[in-house]
């Protein structure tokens, strides 16, 4: 278990104050004018060192990202842009920083800003996220007033302004060029790639798109040393993590542990383990509703990390660990996740439009048990036409649940139909009112 | 350039192509929907899949430039696969999402026979469905009087929606909803206020907007389709006429880079409706003060018996808009034989005179050419009305290098794009002739400066002073040298530069157009289509119309000689910036009606000044042998510009009167306009200022 020591985000629970008195208490803005001195290639360079990996679910190395970005500004000015538009089912982290530890995420835009040479950051907040946004807002007028942002940022010699823009709650605006339109104000649709923000990005110019958990413990890596970080979890997984754990535990939460953590270990140490005990377990969703479900018999010696759970055809994503037990519809439960994915697919291509509706469609049958048996593999047909073929991971991220389930309960697709059609020839038949 | 392998081929290729553009270099056939060479890429059909050798993914060949492609590990160039297993597989799955929510009702969809879906279905689909849900419904909405919408066939493509934002240059269609709810609509159904909407029609892959006037009127392969010349306006737009029968079923653009693209504007499109009414089939007799249906030879006889002893300074001819050089090869052959130098081509009394040369009453630009300019001053011309196609060019320039661009004229209307509102009339462009002022800087700043004139600056008494004063703004700004002529005269009558072109401008002593419907002036006034000069109060001169509608010529008129409309007879037009294009026959006159140029031969038999001509070939070679260029046909010649400085000698000084439009005339502006209920509609509906909605009825 990760000690108390190591822990980055101290108010997580926001037991203290969340204003700057409080967050400079537990070390924030400690030595930021010092980091902005050594320069952006020392920056850059800790954060590689560092491991860190992109919090918002793709795991990309965070360092390599921001080494994309232009080493000259040109006739362009450089954003940073926040991605705080935490929509994944599941995911409950960013608001937890934002609520409690917002200084965090301030000082980690201004650092990170400076390694990208931009002088104005944008902050962009889901739109359902209003004490959030309330409370960020207050964090960033706070810095501003103790000098922290803005001319000469704290005494870093560095400008930087940092603006936050309230979403209006689409799902697919957390996909970062998405993002981008809709920070532009236009309809929040995905740009084809390449070009790539860090080329071509808000308002045409050098963008980086992170996520919250990423900006906001650079600060911390930075203080602590690089190496520090790097010291936890496996190799090319390390550092600590924010796991958002919720579903059918006895005590749900968001916790800070360090990567790698053993997800029996996660459970039955921070949650109460598993409600009715680990045998009760039915499936895990490891890492937010887009990845694929993992059955039970997988979960005894799972480490958390992003190259154990891609080995296992899953994902870490956003480390929103979704429990249920053997109470669980899982056909329903999907179908739920289904449906949410028709609803947020913005509709400009094909694939993504029409295929998130019918594999809803045909997944709320099989719920029911009203299917035939080979429009499993119809099913499963459909969600390969899907995934890949889509301008962003909206399609593979609508896919993959589908996939999961398909992959390891089968059986359980399979006996609910075989009951329905065994209920259908039976001599009672009972009536069933419409809807 | 760029080096890469598709299905084994090399091919060599720009590198800012896009993956789409090489593999059709390479011969290779890519399915697409939402693609489009003149728009905006949307990427968003995904039919036009490929797969790139090292690539995870099937990759969108649309939006992929060649650029971007990575070289193999040995940096042998990057190879490209469009016809595997992976491509056909991931075609196929698009094709089928596309189709499930597609309805099948082409038997009755107008798009049936030329339908992109329909033809792609056919390589990419499945004879059955997998799809056991219930397909999507999507209400139709209201978008305007040109376009029907059947929305459920819509399969999101935007094509409609970028067309209309970036080339139309208003933001009217766009999207609402997400996912599957996803909506083309007008926002509030309002209608869509483009000029050149109806090309939505075109570029629409499905059934989803298609013609409303031509709705459920004919099935493509029915259409004997003809290519010709539009003259709804002087750019020479170049159309494919369909015709079933005689009858003339709709109008499409045809693609030619140097004129109007693949656009066309709305009045060019649904004309047709106009060629159908208000006809004249047989020709007229005035008898007791009436026109009364009369045969051919009644009718010859009659104006031969009122000209037999007529002075000829006292006869007269004006051609009208949408006249064929043949025609006005005719008349003014005829003209020249009974004696008279009282002939005119401009109703409108542009004081252009073909005497300077062809440089001085050209669109010397070059309608391609203006796009090298780099400052564009609009001289009492409006080219969203006076030449609608040309506006998308301008926008289009605009849009990629935010040239400046000044206008000159009594309102300052939104022409897609900005524009420096620099004064109402000739003494700004006084101002600036004598480089007063921050445009006059700009102009002279300038390396490929174009000064446009129109109508509005021209076709007035004082017009002469206006263009002269333009040409010497031109000459001293530097529009004007060696490779550049940016003096660019902006016709609205087809018939304007091939009349001045054939030299159909008073002779020696000769009356104006003006001049010779003043009363009193002339004994016999012919009037070739010219409807748009008001012939009142000449009860003592007799007119005879040739034309085609009943309008105001033939209501003046004493004998009426029908005629054929652009759509009926061969002809060549001469556009505004001299192009000479040829129009074919799409169709047949109605009833008695005849070529025009056969009127006047046939007439001039009988008033013994027989025309040496009994065969369109024959007249052709007549009007080559006088006029050479004319054979020349789909080129703009580069005219010697002494033209122009000729013009800017001239002293004269116009009066200050504004640049005045007239707005109202733009779907009015012919008599085949006004005899269109489609035009009559568009034009009750911008005088309204567009405001009518679904629920107008």
């Amino acid at each position: 278990m990760l000690a108390d020591k190591d822990r980055i985000f101290t108010n997580l629970y926001g037991q203290g104050d969340s204003g700057l008195k409080g967050a400079k208490a537990r070390g924030a803005w400690r030595g930021t004018a010092g980091f902005i001195k050594k320069g952006q290639d020392w920056i850059i360079d800790q954060v590689k060192t560092s491991g860190l990996r992109g919090r918002g679910g793709a795991g990309f190395p965070t360092g390599l990202k921001w080494s994309f970005m232009p080493r000259d500004v040109g006739e362009r000015p450089h954003y940073l842009v926040v991605n705080a538009d935490e929509s994944e089912p599941g995911t409950c982290k960013d608001r937890e920083i934002m609520r409690h530890d917002p200084h965090l995420l301030v000082e980690g835009c201004l650092i990170a800003g400076f390694a990208m040479r931009a002088h104005v950051g944008y902050i962009y907040v889901r739109g359902e996220f209003i004490r959030e946004r309330e409370r960020l807002q207050a964090a960033i007028d706070e810095a501003y007033e103790a000098g922290l942002l803005g001319k000469n940022a704290a005494k870093s010699g560095w400008d930087f302004d940092l603006y936050v823009h309230h979403g209006a709650g689409a799902y697919i605006c957390g996909e970062e060029t998405a993002l981008l339109e809709s920070l532009e104000g236009k309809k929040g649709q995905p740009r084809l790639k390449p070009p790539f923000p860090a080329n071509v990005g808000l308002y045409g110019c050098p963008t980086t798109v992170n996520n919250v958990e990423s900006i906001a413990v650079v600060p911390e890596i930075l203080r602590r040393g690089a190496e520090w970080f790097a010291g936890f979890g496996r190799p090319n997984n390390h550092g600590t993590k924010l796991f958002c754990i919720s579903g059918h535990v006895e005590r749900p939460c968001t916790v800070e542990e360090a990567m790698s953590v053993p997800l029996r270990e996660l459970l039955d140490k921070h949650c109460g383990g598993v409600r009715g005990g680990w045998d009760n377990l039915l499936a895990v969703i490891p890492g937010g509703s887009s990845v694929p479900c993992l059955p039970a018999d997988h979960c005894d010696d799972l480490p958390m990390d992003f190259d154990a759970l891609r080995d296992l055809k899953s994902g870490l994503g956003t480390a929103a660990v979704i429990v249920m037990d053997k109470s669980t519809d899982i056909v329903r439960a999907i179908a739920r996740i289904s449906y949410f994915y028709k609803h947020e697919s913005c509709g400009q291509c094909t694939p993504c439009r029409e295929g998130t509706g019918w594999m809803w469609r045909v997944l709320e049958r099989m719920a029911r048990g009203e299917a035939h048996k080979r429009e499993i593999d119809m099913l499963l047909e459909v969600t390969h036409q899907v995934e890949g073929h889509t301008i962003c991971a909206l399609g593979d991220a609508a896919a993959w649940p589908v996939q999961g389930l398909i992959r390891h309960f089968r059986h359980e697709i399979e006996r609910r139909i075989d009951s329905y059609t065994a209920n259908a020839s039976a001599d009672d038949v009972r009536l069933v009112a419409a809807e | 350039m760029a080096k890469l392998v598709v299905d084994g081929i090399e091919v060599e290729v720009a590198a800012d192509m896009t993956l789409l553009q090489a593999c059709e270099e390479a011969g290779a056939e890519i399915p697409r929907f939402c693609y489009h060479d003149r728009l905006s890429i949307a990427g968003n059909c995904r039919m036009c899949l490929v797969e790139v050798k090292g690539a995870p993914k099937p990759v969108a060949s649309c939006a992929q430039s060649v650029r971007d492609l990575r070289p193999g590990p040995n940096g042998e160039p990057p190879e490209v696969l469009t016809k595997s297993g992976l491509v056909k597989k991931a075609r196929e799955g698009v094709m089928e999402f596309l189709l499930i929510n597609h309805p099948l009702d082409c038997p009755i969809c107008d798009q049936g026979g030329e339908c992109d879906l329909q033809d792609q279905a056919m390589a990419y689909g499945v004879d059955a469905s997998r799809f056991a849900e219930n397909k999507r419904a999507v209400e139709d909405k209201y978008i305007g009087p040109l376009v029907k919408t059947i929305m459920t066939r819509c399969i999101h493509c935007t094509r409609c929606v970028r067309f209309v934002t970036e080339v139309g240059g208003v933001s009217d269609l766009g999207a609402t909803g997400r996912g599957e709810d996803m909506e083309i609509t007008t926002y509030l159904e309002s209608a869509m206020r483009s000029e050149m909407q109806g090309n939505v029609i075109d570029l629409c892959p499905v059934g989803a907007l298609t013609s409303r006037p031509y709705a459920f009127s004919a099935r493509p392969w029915e259409l004997t389709k003809t290519e010709s010349i539009d003259v709804m306006d002087a750019l020479g737009s170049n159309i494919r006429v369909d015709a079933r029968g005689r009858e003339v079923m709709r109008i499409m653009p045809r693609v030619n880079d140097a004129v109007n693209e693949e656009w066309i504007s709305d009045k060019t499109r649904f004309i047709w409706d106009g060629l159908k009414t208000q006809r004249l089939d047989k020709p007229y007799v005035r008898l007791g003060g009436r026109l009364q249906p009369a045969d051919w030879p009644m009718a010859f006889a009659t104006i031969a018996r009122q000209m037999a002893s007529v002075d000829p300074k006292r006869i007269g001819a004006i051609a009208g808009d949408l006249a064929a050089c043949e025609e006005m090869f005719a008349l003014k052959d005829l003209m020249t034989r009974l004696g008279s130098p009282n002939i005119d081509c401009r109703q409108d009394g542009a004081p252009f005179n073909p005497t300077y040369g062809r440089a001085s009453y050209l669109f010397n630009a070059g309608i391609a050419g203006l796009e090298d300019a780099d400052a564009i001053l609009l001289v009492g011309a409006y080219p969203r009305w006076d030449a609608t196609v040309l506006n998308a060019r301008i926008r289009k320039l605009w849009l990629a290098t935010g040239l400046p661009i000044g206008l000159i004229g009594a309102d300052n209307p939104d022409l897609t794009y900005d524009y420096a509102y620099l004064g109402a009339g000739a003494e700004t462009l006084g101002e600036l002739a004598e480089s007063r002022g921050a445009f006059a800087r700009t102009l002279k700043r300038a390396k490929r400066p174009a000064i446009i004139i129109g109508p509005a600056a021209c076709a007035r008494p004082d017009g002469a002073g206006v263009l002269a004063l333009a040409a010497r703004l031109a000459e001293g700004c530097g529009a004007v040298n060696d490779d550049w002529n940016g003096f660019s005269v902006l016709h609205t009558a087809a018939s304007r530069v091939g009349g001045l072109d054939l030299g159909l401008v008073p002779g020696r002593g000769g009356l104006d157009a003006a001049a010779m419907v003043k009363p009193g002036a002339l004994d016999v006034l012919f009037l070739l289509g010219a409807d748009e000069i008001a012939p009142e109060g000449l009860e003592e001169t007799f007119i005879v119309y040739i034309g085609t509608h009943g309008d105001r010529g033939a209501h003046a008129a004493d004998v009426i000689l029908p005629g054929a409309t652009y759509t009926e007879k061969p002809g060549t037009y001469v556009n505004t910036e001299g192009r000479v294009q040829i129009a074919s026959r799409a169709s047949f006159p109605p009833g008695d009606a005849r070529e025009d140029w056969a009127i006047l031969r046939a007439l001039s038999a009988d008033l013994d000044q027989q025309l040496p001509y009994d065969s369109p070939l024959a007249l052709r070679a007549a009007m080559l042998a006088a006029h050479p260029h004319l054979g020349d046909s789909d080129v703009t010649p580069v005219e010697d510009a002494s033209g122009v400085a000729t013009l800017a000698k001239r002293r004269m000084k116009p009066k200050a009167a504004a640049f005045a439009r007239d707005a109202g005339s733009y779907y009015l502006g012919n008599p085949i306009c006004r005899a269109s209920k489609v035009m009559g509609e568009l034009a009750a509906m911008s005088a309204d200022g567009a405001e009518a909605t679904g629920t107008d009825g």
